[in-house]
């Protein structure tokens, strides 16, 4: 199977899975579990939203979290206010978006390197983590929702049905918007970065200078692709916002925004589907150190970055992958003369070789 | 009067803080071009050393300046030899492992110390100027800065091993031939940034409580001070600070404090889209 081939067959397996998931799953689960699940999607939609810039951008954004936590807020003031949900709801995208296109506007229209890049976005991560706050008194409110400094927004009205605002989604209906929307960024930026956008973003991440002297300005493929990331993670803070009916500053902390990081380094850099494995496996094992007394869970997410980047610094899904080829090859014999595919270079299969002249003669007749 | 007085001494606290909170880093990043995210918690565990040393009886000058210090020096030695050592010349995975050693340090001490906010009072108590108090520390933390700054500059343009680790720092090879060993160098250089991160976290503990979280709320702030410098290791640092450390001190004066951070941070954003390159990859060119 060639890369073109490969990938489409993945695409079309992870909307099978996908799909038998949205639908399977609430019949399987209680809901309790229903709810857990349910947390785990809202947090993949984050981790895929830095997945994509940085593993496709190669944008390094350490303040992941600012855009998260923006949609989030945008949507607990903006249902405050209106009552009903469907603006917040497109609001708390459309927000994060903007802050996002200004930010990558400074950065990339300053040439900033993606070290300084890192730090930039780490600052405006405790910008927004210090002023929201520091908003603890009643004069601070916007409209008629109080902002609530350090405790947060708590009560936050939970979506409804577009124009019904009685009719509020029930825990089922919020798994199946979640698991929808996740599906949806998944498939829909498979699809962008296979598209041709895609594919001069991903050449900026490899060679800025080469894709400028190619006629495209790197610098607005990258804001794009940032803005992008900011409204999904706006969009996952949104539906975080809903899970919980609750946010509060903690969402912009540096300790969120080490995980996304962490998920995607766990899970591998350069998939889509590695930070989401990356995710739930954090999550998971963050939830298990919770209920013991013995190790800080700083602690273990600490080592496990410092392990992964030292020993594993593919990741799970591509490091399994590579293992997997290699365990094909070794199986099939008549595969082991090919050698191995290097990534991004097309490669013509031995079997396709001996067809082509086959297929001139046929025309030729 | 007594008020012009008053600000200008808070200016100058706020711009020698400043330093003192960025030396470390702007040795560690500015030479070895090492982002070190756990700069914040080398600083932890120099406010932690200072706190374990007053337990044992230590005077607590000794413990600023030598017990913290050389503390978190050996701390530094430690992780560049199992860590940093092996990601030299790759910005990014030292970013990252270094963020995970962040967390990895905040996580230890948690489990040592406790989530717990421990104290040092501050020493030397306060004296008048007019109808306004100033506490007496502030004229250290000022002193401490000045000292700091002056002996970055001997070390590094008047002693063999400044020259040395400048050499290096520009071509290692070449430096190598010449007999010096790179590794040991860098090695010791990043002992050095760590050793100065101690002494930051020493001097501010009388000054902020004692939690092992303290480290985020200098790592933005450090970064951004030596990123604003720009590749001048020193001038850039002395710019930077007086800059952000005016516009935040201001900035504190006429609204709040929060609002005095936010003002710095913005300010600098803002200054590194005009001066991506810093203050001294504009103005100051080639000073040290």
């Amino acid at each position: 199977m060639n890369r073109f081939a490969k990938s489409w067959v993945s695409a079309a397996v992870s909307l099978a899975v996908g799909v038998a998931l949205l639908f399977g799953l609430p019949g399987v689960l209680d809901d309790y579990t229903l709810i857990e699940v349910t947390i785990y999607a809202v947090m993949s939609i984050l981790g895929v939203s830095l997945a994509f810039i940085w593993g496709f951008g190669g944008i390094l954004c350490f303040g992941q979290t600012a855009f998260f936590g923006l949609g989030a807020y945008t949507y607990a003031i903006g249902v405050m206010n209106t009552g009903d949900s469907t603006v917040p709801f497109l609001l708390a995208i459309v927000v994060p978006a903007l802050f996002a296109a200004l930010l990558g506007y400074v950065i990339f229209y300053g040439r900033l390197s993606d070290v300084y890049m890192g730090v930039i976005t780490l600052t405006v991560t405790l910008i927004l983590f210090n002023l929201i706050n520091s908003t603890a008194g009643p004069e601070w409110r916007i409209g008629s929702a109080p902002l609530g400094g350090f405790n947060g927004i708590p009560a936050i009205p939970t979506l409804n049905w577009p124009g019904q605002q009685d009719e509020v989604l029930s825990p089922k209906d919020l798994f199946y918007v979640t698991f929808a929307c996740l599906l949806l960024v998944y498939l829909g930026l498979r699809v962008l970065i296979a598209s041709k956008v895609g594919r001069v973003i991903v050449a900026a991440k490899e060679n800025e200078q080469r894709v400028l002297l190619l006629g495209y300005d790197a610098r607005v493929y990258k804001l794009l692709c940032f803005t992008l990331g900011g409204a999904i993670a706006g969009l996952a803070g949104c539906l975080f916002a809903n899970w919980g009916a609750f946010t509060s500053p903690t969402i912009f902390g540096l300790a969120q925004s080490a995980q996304i990081i962490i998920w995607v380094i766990v899970g591998g850099l350069g998939t889509l589907i590695g930070p989401i494995v990356g995710c739930v496996l954090i999550q998971w094992l963050t939830s298990q150190i919770g209920t013991q007394q013995v190790f800080n869970s700083n602690l273990v997410l600490g080592g496990i970055l410092v392990v992964f980047v030292l020993l594993v610094p593919r990741g799970i899904v591509p490091t399994l992958g590579n293992l997997i080829d290699m365990a094909w090859r070794m199986l099939r014999p008549s595969a082991r003369t090919a050698k191995p595919e290097k990534s991004g270079i097309a490669k013509v299969e031995p079997d396709a070789v001996p067809a082509l002249p086959l297929a001139t003669k046929e025309q030729a007749s | 009067m007594d008020l012009a007085l008053v600000v200008l001494v808070q200016v100058l606290y706020a711009v020698a803080s400043l330093v003192i909170v960025s030396a470390g880093l702007a040795v560690i990043f500015g030479m070895m071009k090492v982002i070190n995210l756990a700069h914040g918690e080398f600083m932890m565990l120099g406010a932690y050393a200072v706190i374990g040393a007053l337990e044992l009886g230590v005077n607590l000058w000794i413990a600023i300046f030598i017990v913290a210090p050389i503390a978190v020096g050996l701390v530094g030695v430690v992780l560049e030899r199992l860590v940093i050592r092996r990601l030299y010349g790759r910005m990014v995975d030292t970013m990252l492992a270094t963020w995970g050693l962040s967390l990895l340090l905040v996580g230890i001490v948690t489990s040592l110390a406790g989530n717990t906010t421990a104290g040092v009072s501050a020493p030397l108590g306060s004296f008048s100027i007019g109808a306004y108090s100033v506490s007496g520390y502030t004229l250290v933390i000022i002193a401490v800065a000045v000292a700091l700054a002056l002996a970055i500059r001997f070390v590094l343009t008047r002693t063999q091993l400044g020259l040395i680790a400048r050499g290096t720092m520009q071509k290692p090879d070449m430096a190598n031939a010449l007999g010096i060993s790179p590794s040991r160098v860098y090695s010791v250089t990043f002992a050095v940034g760590a050793a100065l991160s101690g002494l930051a976290g020493g001097l501010l503990a009388p000054l902020t409580g004692v939690v092992p979280t303290m480290g985020a709320a200098f790592v933005a702030k450090a970064f951004i001070t030596v990123i604003g410098g720009g590749p001048a290791i020193l001038a850039g640092l002395l710019g930077a600070s007086t800059l952000f450390g005016a516009i935040n001190q201001l900035a504190t004066f006429v609204t709040t404090p929060v609002l005095g951070e936010v003002a710095l941070l913005v300010a600098a954003i803002v200054m590194l889209r005009l001066l991506p390159q810093g203050i001294t990859g504009r103005f100051f060119k080639g000073s040290l």
